[in-house]
């Protein structure tokens, strides 16, 4: 279409509003309520541009941006007077009340509302009374609130409720006394409140973990990474200053996060920071061990060149580094860091992606689902954007039918949800336990995982599955079956949920079958698998022998040395076999960052940098392989974990890993030797990538300080740091421009120094950021290949005498390592570790709640505290899995109570 | 001279009996028995009826909006919040006659085919309250609501929501939201009410007086309503007339009577002692007429043709005694306080005048704020604030500053109130009883 | 905790309307036409009982000026503070009261006897000023007649 923007001609696709087409076109339109995921609800009136008629009009009339479509041969101004003094007029009415405090705000200097500001030419200010002032509210551990400066935009509600489901933020009271906060002090509920720092285009909500060691925003040094919190892989911009990690912020990805992160991910980046972080390495027993760098890498190349060496690998490490010690130690001798459970569902999961017929989405495909089926996942806690998708998915079906009825389009964000009132589309959510998502679901039904997973086998025979058929259902099942084949059938593109969340492995082979049922019948389905962490996916790409075989060989001498790789193996089987394991390591060399209690047992330690200090790629749950980049330079002996093992290959003269010297030799290494990963060579520019000559910058040109900072030690500038690895620097220096997508460090433009920069990188907004979403895709499905179906459905559960099956509980807060570091976080995780269990096996094991009961896991006895849960089917316990007071790790376990039998029989 | 709206008019009003006894009911008969839905909507379009609410829009082609054949319940909702300042007129309707307002509700619903209908009505009006309530309990007992309407298969609910108290639940969009429970702030259109409304269904929010005067278009047709008005705009209308006048009050007359009659004939003209200064024609937020306006003629129309709105028509006089700042004053603190907090123009412009006012009338004004008050005027027009409350509040402000600018300058340079008043009103507005 | 009579209302109020949270403001009248305000704990009771947040109880009681959320006097003055009225002699009305019962708009009286709130436009401008004191209204009213209406009440 053509539109006329003060008589230039421009063209624009359908669909969008004004607003949206005059940023996308680069030009600077002021704005704040609307927002590129929230639509548009024309309060705030900035965006107020002049519309005329036709070509003869010339008086035309005033509308706002926002509000109005894009319709062909459309004539607007955005220079005219009174648009421009109108413009000019609302920041003026805003600054009514304001307080002017950006010397002492946190957003100062990154902050919406100074922008658009300058943009408008406000300057002078008539208003000379009083201002209003309001009292604030303390949110909990992530969140300042400081109410004062509040512009009323009403973005924060509309994105705290209207968009992520909140229920505990809201705007009170009425005309220019309006309060946006909770009924009283406390934390704020939603596992994504976080994003109200970004959405907020004021200091009102600010990061309350930035504020605790505060820094401008321009005076962070920014690198792009890759949130490290779960299997999402969301993409962060990670900003550091004076050696400390200071802020994780969204940086979008069109594919992946888009404009948001989850809590876990934007605050849990403390442990990069933590006391207990190794900076030096350390060789045991000799003294408290401090050696030198270059020594240890010759002392632990000396112990590898003796042989009988096994390397463990982990799903928390890059490709890279997980790489570079599978050549080290051979592929014979490489082993999967993962407990047992993570690793079959894992290598389910891939297996189901490469060999079978449906295709795995991104998170942005999954917001435009029409139908989602979760089989036995808690989202918003194993995966919580994908539950922040959903969220989105079933509102398509009604806008779509919006669309089309009341001819509005989806920016039209108020009478949209006026007229879809709670019209939802189709959800379906199977699962032991209650889940946030409930509310929004066409049906929910709970059960023994395995019950619920019959139902999930009869569903997928239903729709056509050569598998063998549940005949066996209860009406009330039976029903549910038709209905949810009835919704998927109906739906173009219904989306398959399912992982690794409640530790069976059935749901995955049925939400396999299910999709690739649907896949035969015409659909285009979307199967998703969450998994459990940041590079689960990657290292079973990579591949490896199990945990158990490791631990088996050790047991049987088979090894002596035991090189761990960023991997607390207690957090991988349960505590007395990794004990065992150690007994039997002559030598066990960690390399990793924080002090744990695999580090207890190590005889070396070599400081590992974490994602802040290494660059590194890591591979989603959707097969994505995305880089993330060293944010700056570490303290001590720290480095990437690939580049020791490349320092002590290079000693031990391994001929696998000879002369590779940076990131670009090992990427290429790895994908010469594993060609299936050939693409990641591309997923961003090598180091020797040059815009005009320059390299990208980590540091704004606003920058403050650099020559100041260290004088007290020195008044010569130290030379800054080189990047070898990356085309990046780690100083201000360099291309000023817009970088190529995957290298963008931080968003700004001229004009823009708030995160709402991020428009002008976009190609449309909300659209792929220009030259294309960073990381690529590795597993891609063939869509015409014959479905080889799971064909036996589990058995019913019948749950046995004094036994229980306990399945694992995971939580947003609480079940992540590295995240448990953030003083907030932690708080926020359950603080006592028990057993749940079914109320009325209690009853009949004469268990009352409270009280200590005991079983043996592989002839070592535990004891927990019991509690009711009455969602818990009879036989079935549950463990808040991840806990640092876990002690049961490979879950899902069937035990035996001890004393039960006994009990049982006395009744 | 007719007076069709007002002349059944009795304290306490008729009761369903009586009202039948004069013909009541028999346009609801007629309509529903004997009327396609698409008639009667033509009829009143043809009628040339108004919307009495304030507006002035076409009360048939507001009608004729509504999609017929969309699944779900539609909603018809009589708009009796009436709080304009120095607007009684549909009190009048609402404890004198509530069977005629019901008739009305009943044939509009009829004519778009509602299943669902409201009165939302302010919560100060309880007299009114129980006269309705009563009045819907009569109809509901002799079957003109509630399943099967006289045997005709159409069906119609009704009911009575009193509000809680706020000047935009008058608003119709407002008014929808405060329906579904929630805070009355305004919807955007489009798209309109009569496509997506309460609940998200096509809805039709009519006036009190406009839908009182459904039964009597019915009944006796479009040419009648045509011929009871002096001008083009058809049918009588309430005219009221508050102030420093000898005798306020509202009354019925042919729409077009002029404002000199209005005043002088049937206000009685100034009380002693008192001069006319000026008058808001149609409620709070329409702009001053002045003395050279008398014989303009009273319909939507002629008082647009002066520079102004009929509005509600009823009038506030503006004698020479009273502060004309401070008059003003007393309206922007209403809207101040009145205004929902959606978008910046009206939240944060309203208070600003609001004080700049307080400043003048308190001596304390310079002689720039005349110049901000006027482009405040100028800024929060039509079309720039999300609803139409504030360009309302600046309609009074923007007249004021043209006919009294001399009291408004003389303020400033005598630093202080040549009325030598004394004022209650704070400028800092409070916050009652809220947390 | 809501009575039983409070809960049979507003369950009465959640039928009559398709979605329970249109049936908010009326649960709000009615907790306050038991309790004749809305007190933190009523705001959570009528959250439980529409299955809202306490947050979106509030959002909706806060914005309406008669919905009280802080203690309010056995009898509420609405003193129309409006144009007519204001023309029609509201100061000296307000004088009156403010002397006579030693409060200010917003306030109630020690004794728990009044609370005296400012009202827009009662609708009767024609008989202006006026007031009203509970569900009476009193008009074309003198500073003189106040001491007397005040009587009635107790
Ligand atoms: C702030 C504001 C307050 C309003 N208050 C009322 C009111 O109290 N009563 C009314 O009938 N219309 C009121 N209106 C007008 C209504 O929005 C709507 O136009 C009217 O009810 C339509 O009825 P009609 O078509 O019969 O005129 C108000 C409008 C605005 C902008
Ligand atoms: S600060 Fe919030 S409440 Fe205020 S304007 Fe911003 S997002 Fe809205
Ligand atoms: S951005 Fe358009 S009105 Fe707020």
């Amino acid at each position: 279409m053509n539109i006329y923007i003060d008589n230039k001609k421009y063209e624009i696709k359908e669909g969008k509003n004004l607003l949206e087409a005059c940023l996308q076109l680069g030009l600077n339109l002021p704005y704040f309520c609307w927002h590129p995921a929230l639509g548009s609800v024309g309060a705030c009136r900035q965006c107020a541009i002049k519309l005329y008629k036709d070509e003869d009009d010339t008086k035309g009339r005033l509308v706002m941006g926002c509000m109005e479509p894009v319709r062909d041969n459309v004539r607007i101004s955005l220079e005219d007077p009174d648009a421009k003094g109108f413009r000019e007029q609302v920041i003026g009415w805003l600054m009514t009340n304001h307080p002017h405090d950006c010397a002492v705000c946190d957003e100062g200097g990154a902050c919406h509302l100074q922008d658009m500001t300058v943009m408008t030419g406000h300057t002078y200010r008539d208003y000379r009374f009083s201002k209003r002032t309001y009292n604030n509210q303390d949110l909990g551990p992530f969140l300042n609130h400081e109410m004062n400066r509040c512009i009323q935009c009403y973005r924060c509600v509309r994105y705290y409720k209207d968009y992520a489901g909140g229920k505990d933020l809201d705007v009170f009271a009425a005309h220019n006394h309006v309060y946006f906060g909770r009924c009283g002090n406390g934390k704020l509920e939603s596992e994504f409140s976080g994003n109200l720092a970004e959405v907020c285009p004021t200091g009102v909500f600010t990061d309350k973990t930035l504020q605790s060691h505060y820094t401008r925003k321009w005076d962070l040094t920014y690198a792009p990474s890759i949130c490290q919190g779960c299997s999402l892989g969301c993409n962060t911009s990670a900003g550091e200053r004076y050696g400390t990690l200071r802020q994780i912020a969204n940086r979008y990805n069109g594919d992946v996060n888009g404009y948001f992160l989850c809590d876990r991910g934007r605050y849990g980046y403390e442990f990069v920071n933590s006391h207990q972080r190794i900076y030096e390495p350390a060789v045991r027993p000799h003294s408290n061990g401090a050696v030198k760098k270059e020594q240890v890498v010759e002392v632990v190349a000396e112990k590898l060149k003796k042989g009988r060496v096994i390397g463990i690998g982990s799903p928390r490490a890059s490709l890279e580094s997980n790489f570079a010690l599978k050549q080290l130690v051979g592929a014979e001798h490489f082993y999967i860091g993962m407990s047992d459970a993570d690793h079959d569902h894992t290598a389910l999961a891939l297996k189901i992606l490469k060999e079978g017929p449906a295709r795995t989405p991104s998170l942005h495909e999954m917001e435009h689902a029409d139908a989602v089926l979760i089989l036995g996942e808690d989202l918003t806690n194993t995966a919580p954007l994908m539950a922040l998708a959903v969220r989105q998915a079933v509102r398509q079906q009604p806008m779509h039918e919006t669309e089309q009825t009341l001819h509005l389009a989806p920016w039209q964000d108020a009478p949209m949800r006026e007229a879809i009132q709670d019209k939802k589309g189709p959800l379906f959510i199977l699962h032991t336990f209650p889940t946030k998502l409930d509310e929004l679901a066409t049906a929910i039904h709970r059960g023994a995982p395995d019950n619920l997973a019959r139902i999930a086998f009869a569903l997928a025979a239903k729709l056509g599955a050569d598998v063998a058929p549940v005949d066996d259902l209860h009406d009330e099942e039976k029903t549910l079956v038709a209905q949810m084949a009835d919704a998927l059938l109906a739906a173009k593109n219904p989306l398959i949920i399912s992982g690794y969340g409640s530790g069976w492995d059935h749901f995955m082979k049925a939400a396999a079958n299910i999709s690739w049922a649907l896949q035969q019948q015409g659909r285009a389905p979307m199967l998703s698998f969450t998994l459990p962490e940041c590079n689960s996916l990657g290292l079973e790409m990579l591949g490896g022998h199990r945990l158990d075989s490791a631990i088996d060989l050790m047991e049987k001498g088979g090894a002596d040395t035991v090189v761990v790789l960023e991997n607390d193996l207690y957090r991988r089987a349960d505590e007395h076999v990794i004990d065992a394991l150690f007994a039997n390591a002559k030598e066990v060399i960690l390399i990793d960052h924080l002090y744990n209690q695999t580090a207890e047992k190590a005889t070396v330690l070599l400081p590992a940098g974490t994602f802040a200090e290494a660059d590194g790629t890591i591979v989603n749950n959707e097969g994505r392989a995305q880089r993330f980049f060293q944010v700056f330079v570490p303290k001590g002996s720290v480095q990437e974990s690939w580049r020791w093992l490349l320092q002590i290959a290079e000693k031990a003269q391994v001929p696998r890993l000879s002369s590779l010297q940076n990131l670009d030799d090992i990427v290429w290494a790895m994908c010469v030797a594993v060609p299936f990963f050939e693409k990641v060579q591309q997923i961003a520019p090598h180091a020797d990538f040059r815009i005009n000559g320059q390299k990208i910058p980590r540091e704004s040109h606003r920058y403050s300080g650099r020559t100041a900072t260290l004088a007290n030690e020195n008044v010569s500038e130290p030379k800054p740091a080189d990047d070898i690895d990356t085309p990046l620097s780690f100083t201000m220096e360099g291309f000023r421009g817009e970088p190529p997508a995957p290298l963008i460090p931080y968003f700004w433009s001229p004009g823009w120094n708030s995160v709402q920069a991020v428009n002008k990188y976009q190609t449309e907004i909300g659209g792929h950021l220009h030259g294309g979403d960073p990381g690529l895709r590795l597993l891609e499905p063939h869509l015409n290949g014959r479905p080889h179906y799971f064909r036996e459905a589990p058995d019913r559960y019948i749950p046995m005498p004094g036994h229980v099956h306990i399945m694992p509980v995971y939580s947003i807060f609480g079940s992540e390592e590295l995240s448990m570091h953030t003083k907030g976080i932690a708080q926020s995780a359950q603080d006592f570790f028990c057993i749940y269990m079914n109320p009325e096996d209690m009853h009949q094991w004469s268990i009352s709640p409270g009280i200590w009961v005991s079983f043996d896991v592989d002839h070592h006895s535990y004891q927990m505290v019991a509690v009711p849960n009455h969602w818990l089917p009879r036989g079935i316990a549950a463990l808040n899995a991840g806990l640092p007071k876990s002690k049961i790790i490979d879950l899902p376990q069937c035990v035996k109570l001890s004393g039960a039998e006994a009990l049982h029989a006395t009744r | 001279m007719e007076r069709p709206l007002t002349q059944h008019i009795t304290f306490p009003p008729l009761g369903l009996r009586q009202y039948e006894a004069i013909g009541g009911y028999q346009a609801a008969r007629k309509a529903i028995k004997h009327m396609q839905p698409a008639e009667v909507t033509a009829l009143v379009k043809d009628s040339g009826m108004k919307g009495r609410g304030g507006a002035g829009f076409s009360t048939g082609m507001k009608w004729s909006f509504v999609p017929m054949n969309v699944p779900g319940p539609k909603y018809l909702i009589c708009n009796a919040d009436e709080m304009e300042p120095g607007t009684f007129k549909d009190r009048w309707l609402l404890e004198g006659n509530p069977h005629q307002l019901i008739e009305g509700m009943i044939v509009a619903a009829y004519a778009i085919q509602a299943t669902e209908s409201f009165v939302f009505l302010r919560w100060a009006y309880k007299t009114a309250a129980q006269e309705i309530r009563k009045a819907i309990q009569e109809a509901y007992d002799a079957g003109y609501l509630g399943r099967n309407i006289l045997g005709t298969g159409y069906s119609l609910e009704m009911h009575l929501h009193t509000g809680v108290g706020r000047y935009m639940c008058g608003e119709e969009t407002a008014l929808l939201n405060s329906l579904e429970g929630k805070r009355a702030t305004p919807r955007s259109k489009p798209p309109f009410p009569q496509v997506s409304g309460l609940f998200g269904k096509p809805t039709i929010v009519n006036n009190v007086e406009t839908l009182s005067y459904i039964p009597h278009i019915v009944n006796k047709g479009a040419d009648w309503f045509q011929k009871l008005s002096l001008t083009a705009d058809g049918g009588t209308k309430i005219y009221g007339v508050s102030g420093r006048v000898k005798n306020p009050g509202a009354w019925e007359l042919p729409m077009g009577i002029t404002l000199r009659e209005l005043l002088e004939e049937h206000a009685g003209g100034m009380q002693d002692g008192y001069s006319f200064k000026g008058v808001l024609p149609g409620g709070a937020s329409t702009d001053f007429l002045v003395e050279e306006h008398m014989d303009v003629k009273l319909d939507f129309a002629g008082v647009a043709a002066a520079g102004s709105r009929l509005g509600t028509g009823t009038m506030i006089v503006l004698d020479d005694k009273t502060c004309p700042v401070g008059f003003v004053h007393n309206l922007e603190h209403f809207f101040a306080q009145e205004s929902c907090g959606f978008c910046t123009p009206c939240r944060e412009g309203l208070p600003w005048t609001e004080k700049l006012l307080w400043a003048i009338e308190q001596g304390n004004g310079r002689m720039k704020d005349i110049e901000i008050l006027a482009s405040q005027t100028k800024l929060l027009g039509p079309g720039n604030t999300f609803c139409a409350l504030a360009p309302g509040a600046m309609e009074p402000l923007q007249s004021a500053l043209k006919y009294f600018r001399e009291d408004f300058e003389r303020h400033i340079i005598e630093e202080g109130c040549p009325y030598n008043h004394h004022h209650h009103l704070h400028s800092t507005s409070h916050e009652h009883l809220h947390r | 905790m809501l009575s039983t009579a409070e809960k049979e209302q507003i369950e009465h109020e959640i039928g009559m309307v398709p979605v329970k949270k249109a049936a908010c403001i009326e649960a709000l009248k009615i907790v306050q036409h038991h309790r004749r305000w809305v007190s933190d704990e009523g705001i959570q009771d009528v959250a439980g009982i529409l299955d809202m947040s306490p947050e979106e109880v509030d959002s909706v009681a806060t914005f309406y000026n008669l919905i009280f959320r802080q203690p309010v006097g056995r009898h509420i003055i609405l003193l129309c503070d409006s144009i007519s009225c204001y023309v029609m002699g509201l100061n000296d009305l307000h004088e009156e009261l403010v002397s006579l019962l030693g409060i200010q708009y917003g306030q109630t009286t020690d004794d728990g006897r009044f609370t005296l709130l400012p009202n827009p436009c009662l609708g009767t401008c024609d008989h202006a000023p006026a007031l009203m004191v509970d569900n009476d209204l009193y008009r074309d009213l003198r500073p003189e007649a106040i001491a007397d209406i005040l009587e009635k009440y107790l």
